[in-house]
């Protein structure tokens, strides 16, 4: 019997991680972003474009948001494949000080021919930014010492922690890990 | 009998958690370890295993494809390693991880196809089941593990990048891969013996 309790308790637990925060809190407006100051342009691309160093800031902001930034590119398929689910979640979580950054890793070849119809076509309302820096032996450690360098990636922090995933996430997943910050 | 229960449920939670665990942590080959030989078919339709290649002294193992812009972006480089060092008895052995079925431009024939536009000079194997890379711990493309034949097996060297740019071959300021087999063929120590790339997953 003991067995049937502790599996109980067990399943407790785990379900009860799942479920979103229906927490609400103030008005947002810190989290409609961030610019870095370090951020190139182009004249058909709308997204700025930085060098690891320029977008570094955006990446330890120290205020009352969660930030869910995701490492993607328009050619990584499965990182197209959950877009949807980080896009999902920034809906419904946007009003609890959560934002959505999406850093671009398309090469400069796909800016305007790839990277700009898809984040058209898909209505992305994540922020996009394109990260632009070829010195990725440097850059990736700083991300996070255990990042091997392989997308989809994505880094959940706030003032008061962070976490990394090299991984596909569900929306599932996503929520679970979002959650232990806007709890 | 509810000790057992107890027990086998606590090795289920203990399983579980380690099962988690590994999907996070990438396993495969360190520095120093001894790599496991493979027979895989070449895009000529011979088997290739490394204890075939009997006075190599070493092998620049790649997991690459046709596919992934990264992998295009190295091929030349990957053609100049080859050429580089065949002859001092590291040669290219690139073998495609992807799983056909997920992406059909990585199929066989396409890599015979691609093998020929590009002129590769090495052989380029199909990882058919993908079951060599996990083994090697190779999570992207292009990966490159650089292995020493000693008496005691194929020794892990060198992995990761093939050098620090991508983009433009002009631009590359550490040649890691050359320094590397370089150091390695002149009895030295290997200065940076891992690196990091961005690079595409390995689909299975």
């Amino acid at each position: 019997m003991r067995f049937g309790c502790a599996f109980v308790v067990v399943a407790f637990v785990l379900c009860s991680c799942g479920n979103p925060n229906t927490k609400k809190s103030k008005e947002v407006s810190d989290v409609a972003l961030v610019q870095a100051s370090a951020a190139k342009t182009s004249p058909n691309i709308n997204f700025p474009i930085y060098d690891f160093d320029g977008m570094a800031s955006l990446l330890s902001k120290k205020n009352d948001s969660t930030y869910i930034v995701n490492f993607w590119a328009t050619w990584c398929k499965p990182c197209i494949e959950e877009l949807p689910n980080f896009e999902r979640t920034f809906a419904e979580q946007k009003d609890n000080k959560v934002a959505l950054i999406l850093v671009s890793l398309d090469m400069p070849s796909m800016w305007e021919k790839r990277l700009v119809p898809f984040v058209e076509k898909n209505d992305l309302q994540g922020e996009v930014v394109i990260l632009d820096d070829p010195k990725m032996n440097e850059w990736i450690p700083k991300v996070n010492q255990n990042w091997g360098g392989g997308i989809p990636a994505t880094l959940i922090y706030n003032k008061s922690g962070r976490s990394f995933f090299e991984q596909s996430m569900t929306y599932e997943q996503l929520n679970e890990e979002l959650d232990k910050f806007i709890n | 009998m509810k000790t057992l229960k107890i027990f086998g449920f606590m090795a289920a939670i203990f399983l579980m958690a380690a099962f988690t665990y590994n999907s996070l942590e990438a396993d495969g080959y360190a520095i120093g370890d001894y790599a496991t030989d493979f027979s895989l078919k070449n895009i000529d339709g011979e088997m290739v295993s490394l204890s075939d290649f009997e006075t190599a002294k070493g092998f620049l193992v790649i997991f690459t494809c046709n596919t992934c812009p990264y992998a295009v972006a190295y091929e030349d480089r990957i053609i100049a390693l080859n050429e580089k060092y065949k002859s001092k008895g590291v040669p290219v052995i690139a073998i495609n991880p992807n799983n056909p079925a997920v992406k059909s431009g990585d199929s066989f024939e396409a890599m015979k196809e691609r093998a020929k536009e590009k002129g590769f000079t090495f052989p380029y194997l199909f990882d058919d089941g993908q079951k060599v890379y996990p083994q090697y711990g190779a999570t992207r493309t292009p990966h490159v593990f650089l292995l020493e034949k000693t008496e005691k097996g194929n020794q892990v060297r060198y992995i990761g990048a093939i050098d620090d740019n991508y983009q433009d071959a002009s631009q590359v300021e550490d040649k890691y891969v050359e320094n590397a087999v370089d150091a390695m063929l002149a009895g030295k120590e290997i200065e940076i013996t891992t690196t990091r790339a961005i690079g595409c997953s390995i689909k299975v």
